[in-house]
């Protein structure tokens, strides 16, 4: 897809996850909205996957390890044809597969996450597993800024430099929020860039939601060599709603009926604006 | 069945087993959290190191990582201690292997009290009880070398997750070298009529003690190996229940959710019986050598006969 697309998806994929949040009546909407161009960018752009064979063994690994924000993952794997869309009208109710967390029963996903800081640990043995038996599967994991507060993020990243794993990225969805106020205020990692290059991880560092830049820092991050990547994305929590973005409340506040109508009518009207600039 | 007069270290049992398994299945995969000595994985590491991981002292990345390897088709054995296995990785192994459904077998070596003098951090007396409330989780407890060798075979040809506990150093041999293994089936080692002893792992060499002793105050005592804590043998439980009418648990384990715990589940609602606990107390555990441990909490051969006697004349 091209950048022009991928802006058209982004919107399309955040006005899905919205009203699926809104039939749900449960979801992490501001988390899912900051990282929705991340993997709007890593799904159609990034990844190789073939959704009609989900177990295809030379595919790239995903893990979303801010697995609270799997609404938007769901919303692309459904629009990639890994499952039938309507299948995701279930989400939220009683018995449905489609949690509020990934799990491994859905097609598509590899894990199952919700619990913080997990996710590179995982990646860094596929990444293993996939360097020494000479798989060109790549890895790439999703993290949130306030999970890098679990000290298992810390010696999954060893673990990463020391095994010179450089077909494992991580990224991390920047948006400067978590549940009780500002990661600066609650736990503050600046700097981030200071810390993973000391960790011995090549370190870039985007708009996480500018599409074209993420597709430059994807580019740039595959064409390098030798050490394990990291993509600090900065990102604007409920991105892409006027009265979500930076309100740390959003985390998990689900949309009421008219809280919906403007958001969809927001998101609408930027998708026009994009496409007659 | 009769127990020979020899002794073997179970770890030992272990890795040579694993390694000879991993000759044959390069997708056999030994991890280490700097425990490769005390694991006594040192031949498996010279032998096969594109088959091992060395993860240092992080067991909770040690667990993560087992998974990755798992979901790539690997079968990752962690091999650690017990007491930092079972606490520190806790959540990666309910979530990362058990949740997931990925095949990590958790290797908890130097088990229960077995590290003795080194105190509390050290010891895994809990690790029974958080195991097998894991849904995904199978828990053993091999009770000697040849045991250990059986069941790592049996491990390495079985897909999930499991959570295996031995000790460290010699132990007396229960079985000659082939031992009978099946997963969830229990061994009944010695016939008796007035009660039956259900032990695990170590304890399975003092309840064998304890029954003799029982012998010769014309108290039989049947013994049942189980060696399988999850999925348990509850057949074996309630057909010992039924049988002889009494029975005794002995685990190296707290007192609370172990063995004890497992076995008064299965009787209390299909056959209640009497039932002795016999366990370690609900506190720091008195430094030493595991047998001075065993004797000081009446766990050993000549303590628990005497419990279970003054109980039985209750």
């Amino acid at each position: 897809m091209n950048t022009t697309e991928l802006v058209r998806k982004s919107h399309e994929i955040r006005m899905a996850l919205l009203r699926m949040i809104h039939r749900g009546k449960a979801g992490h909407t501001g988390g899912a909205l900051s990282c929705t161009d991340i993997l709007t960018v890593l799904y159609y752009r990034v990844l190789r996957v073939r959704p009609k064979e989900p177990g295809w063994m030379e595919r790239d690994r995903f893990l979303l390890s801010k697995g609270h924000c799997v609404e938007g993952l769901y919303c692309i794997l459904a629009d990639l044809g890994f499952f039938n869309r309507a299948e995701l009208d279930s989400f939220g109710a009683f018995g449905s597969k489609f949690i509020g967390h990934p799990t491994n029963k859905t097609p598509g996903i590899e894990m199952n996450s919700g619990a913080l800081g997990h996710g590179l640990s995982v990646g860094v043995g596929m990444a293993l597993s996939a360097k020494r038996d000479g798989n060109p599967a790549r890895v790439f994991v999703v993290m949130g800024d306030g999970e890098l507060a679990e000290g298992s993020v810390w010696e999954a990243a060893m673990a990463g430099a020391n095994y010179n794993l450089d077909n494992l990225y991580a990224v991390i969805d920047r948006n400067g929020l978590q549940i009780s106020g500002s990661t600066e205020q609650v736990m503050a990692l600046e700097s981030l860039e200071d810390k993973w290059a000391a960790f011995g991880w090549e370190v870039f560092r985007c708009d996480g939601n500018d599409i074209a830049a993420l597709c430059d820092a994807f580019d740039r991050m595959q064409s390098s060599k030798e050490k394990p990547k990291v993509l600090i994305a900065n990102t604007i929590k409920g991105k892409g709603v006027s009265f979500m973005e930076n309100v740390a409340a959003w985390h998990h506040g689900v949309p009421d009926d008219n809280q919906l109508a403007q958001a969809l009518a927001e998101l609408e009207s930027q998708r026009e604006a994009f496409a007659c600039a | 069945m009769r127990i020979t007069a020899s002794v073997g270290d179970c770890r030992v049992a272990f890795t040579q087993t694993l390694l000879e398994l991993a000759r044959e299945d390069a997708s056999i995969y030994a991890l280490a959290s700097d425990s490769r000595g005390s694991v006594t994985l040192g031949n498996f590491t010279k032998e096969l190191p594109g088959q091992f991981v060395e993860i240092g002292i992080a067991e909770q990345n040690e667990i993560g990582v087992a998974a990755g390897l798992a979901a790539m088709g690997k079968k990752p054995f962690v091999c650690a201690p017990a007491s930092f296995l079972s606490a520190r990785s806790l959540e990666q192994i309910k979530v990362d292997v058990a949740y997931s459904r990925q095949n990590v077998k958790i290797v908890g070596v130097s088990g229960g009290i077995s590290y003795g003098a080194l105190g509390y951090t050290h010891h895994s007396t809990h690790d029974l009880a958080v195991m097998r409330a894991i849904a995904g989780i199978e828990v053993y407890l091999p009770c000697d070398a040849a045991q250990t060798r059986a069941m790592t075979r049996s491990l390495a040809s079985r897909a999930g997750g499991a959570y295996v506990r031995m000790g460290r150093g010699m132990v007396p041999d229960i079985y000659q070298k082939e031992a009978p293994f099946e997963p969830g089936k229990s061994n009944l080692l010695r016939n008796g009529g007035d009660l039956t002893i259900i032990a695990a792992g170590e304890m399975v060499y003092h309840a064998m003690e304890a029954a003799k002793r029982l012998g010769e105050d014309n108290i039989s005592a049947c013994v049942l190996d189980m060696h399988t804590i999850k999925p348990l043998d509850e057949a074996a439980i309630l057909k010992a229940a039924a049988r002889t009418g009494r029975l005794v648990t002995m685990e190296e384990h707290s007192r609370y959710g172990g063995l004890g715990g497992a076995a008064a589940e299965v009787i209390c609602g299909a056959q209640p019986v009497p039932l002795l606990i016999l366990a370690l107390p609900d506190e720091d555990i008195i430094p030493g050598k595991s047998a001075e441990v065993f004797a000081y909490y009446g766990l050993d051969g000549a303590g628990a006969s005497q419990r279970i006697a003054a109980w039985m004349n209750q």
